[in-house]
C-alpha cells in the first residue's frame, strides 16, 4: 500500500513498544561502560602478559651459560675462548661469546666495589651461548664436549630459572584470562539484574502485550534489542576510555625495557580487541536480558 | 440457554467457545471466590454477565482470558482443555479473545493509533496492511481527531473506546468486555452496543460483564448472574 493511501491522520512510524526509562538506563549505562572499560584493560593485560611471558620463555630457553672455573696453573681466559670455540662448533649452537676477566669484574662491581679485585683472586669467567631455535644443543652435549677438552666448567641451562618463569608466565596468563572472565560474568549478571528490574518496571506493558497475544519470545526480543543497544553504547564508551589509557601507557611509559619489565606497545591485536569490545558487550547484554526476561516470563503460567 | 453436561468430552465441546465445568478458584490460601461454575458460551452467542461488586465477575473473566488457572474444575477454550495448554500456546488462544477491561489497560506511552493497532502489530502484521483499517475503526468509535493523542490525555469514556477498538481490531472469535459502557454517555453506550451486536451478527461470540441494567434490558439475550461466587443463569426480555 502506498503512503498516499494511508489516512491522513494515521501516524507514519511505529513507536517503540518499550517506553524509555532514562532514570534506570543512565546508571546502568555507566556501570556497563565501566565494566567494559575494565574488561578491555584485562584483555589488553592478558595480551601483554602473553607476549611478555613468551619473550621471557624464549630468552631463557634459547640460552645457556658456561662458567669456566679458575684452576691454579690454567689460563681461565684461554679456557673460556676454547670453550666458546668448542661450543660454537656443536650443532644446535648459534653463537658463543667468551667473557673476559674484566667483564667478570664488571659484573661483580656492584657487590665488591669498583677498586678492582686482587689479581690472585680466582674469578669464574662466563661463556654466553645462544642456541639455535630449531633442534638446540643440550646441556649434556656441551658438557661432553668440554669434558673431552679437559676444561673445568659448570654448565647452566637455566632450567631452574626457566621453570619458575614458565610457571609465573602461565599464572600471569591465567590470572589475566580469569579476570577477563570474571568481569564478563559480572557484566552479564548486572545486565540480567537490570533486565529483570526493567521488566518489573514495565509490568503494565508486558501485561498488555500478553493480553493482545504476544509470545514470550516477542516480549523477550523487545528487551533484548533495548539492552543490545545499551551494551553497544556502553561498549563504545568503555573501549574509548581503555584506548585512551593504552595510548597513555604506550606513549607516556618508559621507552626501553628494564630487564624483565615489559615495554607496552599498542598492537593491531589490541585495536581488534577494542573494536570487538562494543559488539561483545552488546551481545552479552542482549543474551543476558533475553535469558532473564524469558526465565521470568516462563514462571508466570 | 447455555448449559453444560459434566460428562461431555472436550472433543464434543468444539461448538462451545468457552466451557466451564465445575470450576472453583481461590487466590492463594484464601476462600474460594468462584464455586462450582459450570456454563457454556456457544459459538456465536451474545450473553451478559451480571452481579454485585465482589461477586467474582473479574475473577471469572481472568479465567476466560487465561490470566489465572482454576483451583479445581476444567475450562475449555475453543475446544482445548486449558489445563493441558503449554505456555507457548496461550498467545494463540488470547489472540482469539478480544478483552476490554474496566480500567482500560491502555499503554500511556503509545498514541491512540498505536494502542488500537497493538494486537495486529504483535501478530506480526505489516503496518501498511492495517493502517487504513485501524484509522477507520478509530474514526468509527469517535476518536478520529485524537489518533495521535496519548491515552492519559483522554477522558475515561474516550479511553474506554480506545480499549474497545483495540479489543475488536483483530476480529476476535470471542469478545469479553468488563463494564464497557461504564464511562460513556448513553448515546455512546448505544453506539458501542451496536458495535457489539454487529460483531456478534458477523459471528463473534460476545460476553459483556456489566452492572448497567439499562444495557442488559436493551437486548433479549441470556444473562449469567454471579452472586457470592456462584452462577445463576436466566433470560430477561428486552424492555423495548
Amino acid at each position: 500500500m502506498s503512503e498516499e493511501r494511508l489516512p491522513p491522520t494515521a501516524p507514519e512510524k511505529s513507536a517503540p513498544l518499550l517506553p524509555a526509562d532514562s532514570g534506570r538506563d543512565r546508571p546502568l549505562f555507566a556501570v556497563a561502560a565501566i565494566l567494559v572499560f575494565l574488561a578491555c584493560l584485562a584483555a589488553l593485560g592478558a595480551r601483554g602478559a602473553w607476549t611478555v611471558s613468551d619473550g621471557w620463555i624464549a630468552d631463557l630457553s634459547g640460552r645457556m651459560t658456561v662458567q669456566i672455573m679458575p684452576v691454579d696453573g690454567r689460563d681461565a681466559e684461554a679456557d673460556a675462548a676454547e670453550a666458546a670455540a668448542l661450543a660454537e662448533a656443536l650443532p644446535g649452537v648459534r653463537r658463543a661469546v667468551a667473557g673476559t676477566r674484566a667483564e667478570a669484574e664488571a659484573l661483580l662491581e656492584p657487590w665488591l666495589g669498583g677498586e678492582g679485585l686482587p689479581a690472585d683472586l680466582p674469578v669464574p669467567l662466563l661463556v654466553d651461548i645462544e642456541l639455535a631455535a630449531a633442534d638446540p644443543a643440550s646441556a649434556d652435549d656441551l658438557t661432553a664436549a668440554l669434558d673431552a677438552a679437559g676444561i673445568p666448567h659448570r654448565v647452566d641451562d637455566h632450567a631452574r630459572w626457566s621453570e619458575a618463569v614458565v610457571r609465573t608466565a602461565r599464572l600471569a596468563r591465567l590470572m589475566a584470562l580469569g579476570l577477563l572472565a570474571l568481569i564478563a560474568g559480572a557484566a552479564a549478571a548486572v545486565i540480567a539484574f537490570a533486565a529483570r528490574a526493567s521488566l518489573a518496571a514495565r509490568q503494565s506493558v508486558v501485561d498488555a502485550l500478553h493480553l493482545v497475544g504476544a509470545q514470550d519470545g516477542y516480549i523477550a526480543r523487545l528487551f533484548e534489542r533495548r539492552f543490545f543497544v545499551l551494551g553497544i553504547r556502553a561498549g563504545i564508551a568503555g573501549a574509548f576510555f581503555a584506548f585512551a589509557i593504552a595510548l597513555l601507557v604506550t606513549y607516556g611509559g618508559p621507552g626501553q625495557s628494564e630487564g624483565f619489565i615489559p615495554v607496552w606497545s599498542f598492537s593491531l591485536w589490541d585495536g581488534a580487541v577494542l573494536l570487538l569490545a562494543p559488539v561483545l558487550a552488546g551481545l552479552i547484554a542482549a543474551l543476558s536480558a533475553r535469558l532473564a526476561v524469558a526465565n521470568d516470563l516462563r514462571a508466570r503460567w | 440457554m447455555p448449559s453444560a453436561s459434566p460428562d461431555t468430552r472436550p472433543d464434543d465441546t468444539f461448538e462451545s467457545v468457552i466451557r466451564f465445568d465445575g470450576v472453583g478458584m481461590r487466590y492463594g490460601r484464601g476462600p474460594e471466590v468462584l464455586q462450582d461454575i459450570t456454563f457454556d458460551l456457544p459459538r456465536g452467542s451474545f450473553q451478559f454477565l451480571t452481579g454485585p461488586s465482589g461477586a467474582g465477575k473479574t475473577s471469572l473473566l481472568k479465567l476466560i482470558y487465561l490470566a489465572q488457572r482454576p483451583s479445581r474444575g476444567l475450562i475449555w477454550h475453543f475446544g482445548r482443555d486449558s489445563s493441558k495448554l503449554h505456555r507457548r500456546e496461550l498467545p494463540d488462544i488470547r489472540r482469539r479473545i478480544g478483552m476490554v477491561f474496566q480500567d482500560f489497560r491502555t499503554l500511556d506511552h503509545l498514541s491512540v493509533f498505536e494502542n488500537v493497532a497493538l494486537p495486529l502489530r504483535v501478530a506480526g502484521r505489516k503496518r501498511k496492511e492495517y493502517a487504513d483499517d485501524v484509522a477507520e475503526l478509530i474514526h468509527w468509535v469517535g476518536l478520529g481527531d485524537k489518533m495521535d493523542a496519548q491515552p492519559q490525555t483522554l477522558s475515561g469514556g474516550e479511553q474506554q473506546r480506545v480499549a474497545i477498538a483495540r479489543a475488536v481490531v483483530g476480529q476476535p472469535e470471542l469478545l469479553v468486555a468488563d463494564e464497557p459502557t461504564g464511562n460513556v454517555d448513553p448515546a455512546m453506550a448505544r453506539r458501542l452496543l451496536r458495535l457489539f451486536t454487529e460483531l456478534n451478527r458477523l459471528g463473534t461470540t460476545v460476553l459483556i460483564a456489566t452492572h448497567d441494567i439499562t444495557l442488559v434490558r436493551s437486548l433479549d439475550v441470556p444473562i449469567m448472574s454471579l452472586a457470592d461466587g456462584r452462577l445463576n443463569t436466566g433470560r430477561r426480555k428486552a424492555s423495548a
